[in-house]
């Protein structure tokens, strides 16, 4: 796991794939390969209520990476600074090993280069002290970025603040 | 070297507030403009698509001018002054014949409209008309005739609610990114969320009670509610007697509609309906009744409208916190408003084409109605129109029976599509001209209400990739070579912006730092001392006499929709949340989200026909036939099927899309005379298709 942690609060998405074109808009990735994409689970009824979730799934930049490991030329690297898992485009030789390795489907083909990408947190921007494009611009503002030590302070606010929301 | 440019973004008819980066004169990043504190940094698919849309070569790029049959797609590509010629040629020609009257023009209505109405009336013909025919005239009509204003003439503040009820606005799909985000807060601080649809969408998964009811009986659904609500004084009692006009009349007119009536008309349980009730009335007024957007549904729509709006006076939620709050305008923050670009220009004294101030003269004239201009193109009635200008709008996949329509279309001597995509409309004109994109151009200043009410600009952010010109600049160009120059005497966007500021103390230059300004500091609060009806008793008005008079009755006796015929379905259509109708369809981006449409039908009828997830089946209704791949469902009704708008495009020069998917309103036979005389809507769910595996 890097030191960053990319979290979704998902009863507050709504599916709109923003952060997908939000994504491709900057990173360019090729046709029809997504870096970040949103996974639809139902609908199914519950208690007479049609559940239907969407999940946002990216990249998780293990900390011990699959896609590494499986990776012959060294193209796929985790950086060491703070464990962002990335391609470097002038080593990868479009082997797809990693895509097999990846037990997530996360490394993505692009059909143009003939080489795989994938989700580098947006690293330029966070090394500009921002946020990934998803995160940023994420329209009704249900992903957060942060430390996983953040991510579980949040967590615990927003269960105490829904507490105090019913009691009102 | 990176530059940051505040900006309104132009994806969709939403305009939300943008800030723009550009890099070394291409535009490298689109975000919100979170000087508003609503938006954010946060924006939707779409805007973000506009990047790779800016550098589509699937787009007009010149003018064009038609080079053989309409809709043969055979162009000839011309320079702006040939393009201009051809225009005013054609137009002298048409106004020596027939007067300017004869010229009309549609648009997508919206803040930026008033450079085109003052064209229109510049050249002197009152022809404009927008889009809302197939959107939400019945919505504004029903507020019209109870509340005396128009459906915007309140803000809902959906953040505060205890209550939302939404009969099929889809609102987590077909949103704005301002009020998706305060209907959410709502929800996240606990709101009940009632959403009534025949099909699940993203926004029945957000819901705490979802109502699946028969299509096209929101009207007995909604008087079933009233009923009880008015029989068990279930309403605010000091709201509607100070404030509201007719419930004696209401009451008896609702005896029969009780919810065990309205239960065996929509499928809805009498206890479910009357234990909402109860809620509604533990949570007033905090409760929103949405009165619909794109609510040209049925033919009874506008009377399900006007119940809803009855509903929020019976919650006497008007100017609550959690309620319906007025807009606050510039007025309100003491201050002069923009001076509209038609001010000085003469009256036009003709009467409208679509007669909507004559025979029809309860319908809002400013918008006007399509459907009804469509007439007189046809017949020539009240007088010939023979010149026809579609601004960014699109007529053959927005209304019904694009066959039909072009039958009509073909009585034109001229028709002028300024655009940035090839519409379907646009590849059956006689001539595009391509606007430039919104990130390409400049536009007038617009008002922004709400709490802290204002202007704001959208800017250029970049050159025209391609030879486009910005609209402001075509219809000022048009304007001086029809001979009518003095009217739209601007040499540049500054010079409109200049007019409009007049009577302000706003500077061009106050817009740089954030887009926007602002005519106070603090928001205008909500006051009871702000309420106000447009209506002739300034009182809510259950019964409108004004509108009795014109043959338009308050209440409507309830009638059962018409079932399908055996083997057939009512054909139902919706949208993405990275849709914008057709304009998104062939999107370099958008386009890998969303290949194609589907034919979604339920389960048990799917297993009747013989068909299988994944099959294709064949559509048909009378002559219009296609074939779509089916999507077998328990989450829609049995009696309807549902196809996304959009698709099925016959342009192409659309590559990525053309020849995807079925277009809904291609079989939409016969509807475009068939609507809701009342309200002024299209009904578009009023259509019956028979499906079948295809052969
Ligand atoms: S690509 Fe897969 S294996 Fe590699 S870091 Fe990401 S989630 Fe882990
Ligand atoms: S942009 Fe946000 S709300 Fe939209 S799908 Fe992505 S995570 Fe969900
Ligand atoms: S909703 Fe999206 S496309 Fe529409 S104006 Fe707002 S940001 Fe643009």
């Amino acid at each position: 796991m890097s030191k960053y942690y990319v979290t979704q609060d998902v009863e507050q998405c709504i599916g709109c794939k923003a952060c997908e074109v939000h994504c491709k808009t900057k990173n360019n990735s090729g046709e029809g390969a997504f870096f970040c994409k949103i996974m639809q689970v139902g609908p199914e009824m519950k208690n007479n209520l049609p559940v239907l979730d969407f999940v946002y799934m990216a990249c998780f930049h293990c900390e011990n990476p699959w896609c590494v490991d499986a990776c012959p030329t060294g193209a796929m690297q985790r950086r060491d600074k703070d464990g962002i898992v990335f391609v470097d485009q002038t080593n990868c030789v479009g082997c797809k090993a990693c895509m097999d390795a990846c037990p997530w489907g996360v490394p993505q083909w692009d059909v143009e280069t003939g080489k795989v990408d994938k989700c580098d947190l947006c690293m330029d921007r966070i090394d500009e002290g921002l946020e990934p494009a998803c995160v940023s611009k994420c329209t009704t503002g249900c992903l957060s970025f942060g430390t996983p030590e953040q991510a579980s302070d949040q967590k615990r606010q927003d269960f105490a603040e829904r507490i105090l929301s019913q009691k009102a | 070297m990176k530059e940051s440019v505040y900006s309104i973004c132009g994806m969709c008819a939403v305009r939300c507030p943008i800030r723009v980066e550009v890099e070394d004169g291409k535009v490298t990043w689109v975000e919100g403009n979170s000087n508003d504190s609503g938006m954010g940094t946060a924006i939707c698919a779409k805007a973000a698509a506009s990047i790779p849309f800016q550098y589509d070569d699937q787009r007009p790029q010149r003018p064009m001018i038609r080079d053989g049959a309409r809709g043969s797609g055979k162009w000839k590509q011309v320079s702006w002054d040939e393009a201009y010629d051809y225009i005013t040629d054609k137009l002298k020609t048409i106004i020596a014949e027939h007067g300017p009257k004869s010229i009309m023009l549609t648009d997508r209505g919206g803040p930026f409209a008033d450079l085109r109405k003052a064209f229109m009336k510049a050249i002197g013909t009152p022809n404009y008309i927008n889009h809302d025919c197939t959107c939400g005239r019945n919505a504004n009509h029903a507020c019209k005739s109870t509340y005396g204003m128009g459906r915007t003439g309140f803000a809902y503040d959906l953040k505060n609610a205890n209550h939302i009820v939404l009969f099929g606005r889809n609102i987590t799909e077909s949103f704005k990114v301002k009020e998706v985000k305060g209907f959410l807060k709502g929800v996240k601080n606990g709101a009940h969320v009632t959403y009534v649809d025949p099909r699940v969408t993203n926004t029945a998964g957000k819901a705490t009670r979802y109502w699946q009811n028969k299509p096209g009986t929101d009207y007995a659904l909604l008087l079933g509610i009233t009923n009880y609500i008015v029989a068990n004084k279930l309403y605010d009692e000091k709201f509607v007697k100070k404030w509201c006009l007719g419930l004696a009349e209401l009451k008896k007119f609702l005896k029969p509609y009780t919810p065990e009536w309205a239960a065996e008309e929509t499928g809805i349980t009498s206890d479910e309906i009357k234990a909402f009730c109860h809620e509604v009335d533990a949570d007033r007024p905090k409760v929103i009744f949405h009165i619909g957007w794109l609510y040209s549904r049925y033919k009874d729509t506008f009377y399900a409208s006007r119940m809803l709006n009855i509903l929020n006076a019976l919650m006497g939620n008007t100017e609550q916190t959690g309620g319906l709050i007025y807009p606050k305008t510039p007025k309100h923050a003491d201050s002069s408003g923009l001076k509209s670009l038609s001010a000085d220009i003469p009256d036009v004294k003709e009467p409208r084409c679509d007669s909507c101030d004559s025979d029809w003269d309860w319908y809002d004239n400013g918008a006007g109605m399509l459907q009804l201009a469509y007439d007189a193109i046809d017949t020539g009635k009240p007088y010939p129109v023979k010149a026809y200008f579609v601004h960014r709008h699109n007529p053959l996949i927005a209304l019904p029976d694009p066959e039909e329509q072009k039958r009509i279309l073909d009585k034109l001597d001229l028709l002028v599509s300024v655009d940035v995509n090839y519409s379907e409309t646009s590849w059956y004109a006689d001539i595009i001209l391509p606007e430039s994109t919104f990130l390409e151009r400049d536009t007038i200043l617009r008002t922004d209400k709400g709490p802290k009410p204002g202007f704001s600009m959208r800017r250029k952010c970049v050159e025209p990739f391609y030879d486009s010109k910005p609209g402001w600049q075509i219809y000022v160009d048009l304007a001086e070579r029809l001979g009518k120059g003095e009217y739209m005497p601007y040499k540049s966007i500054e010079d409109i912006w200049k007019y409009q500021l007049q009577d302000t103390d706003v500077k061009i230059e106050d817009f740089s730092a954030t887009g926007m300004v602002k005519l106070c500091d603090s928001p205008i609060g909500t006051s009871d001392d702000n309420i106000k009806f447009g209506t002739k008793s300034g009182k809510i008005e259950f019964v409108n006499k004004t509108w009795e008079d014109k043959g338009i009755e308050s209440f409507k006796p309830y009638e059962s929709p018409e079932a399908p015929p055996e083997g057939s379905y009512r054909l139902l259509f919706g949208r993405k949340g990275y849709q914008t109708h057709g304009q998104s369809t062939n999107n370099p981006v958008l386009s890998q989200l969303l290949g194609s449409n589907k034919l979604l039908i339920h389960t048990d009828e799917a297993k009747k026909l013989g068909i299988s997830d994944g099959d294709t089946v064949t559509v048909s209704n009378g002559s219009k036939v296609g074939s779509i791949e089916a999507q077998v469902t328990d989450f829609i009704h049995p009696e309807a099927v549902f196809m996304l708008h959009g698709f099925g495009t016959d342009v192409p020069a659309q590559e990525r899309a053309f020849g995807k998917g079925l277009a809904d309103n291609a079989f939409m036979k016969g509807k475009l005379k068939d609507w809701d005389k009342a309200g002024g809507g299209l009904a578009l769910n009023e259509t019956f298709v028979t499906v079948k595996p295809a052969a």
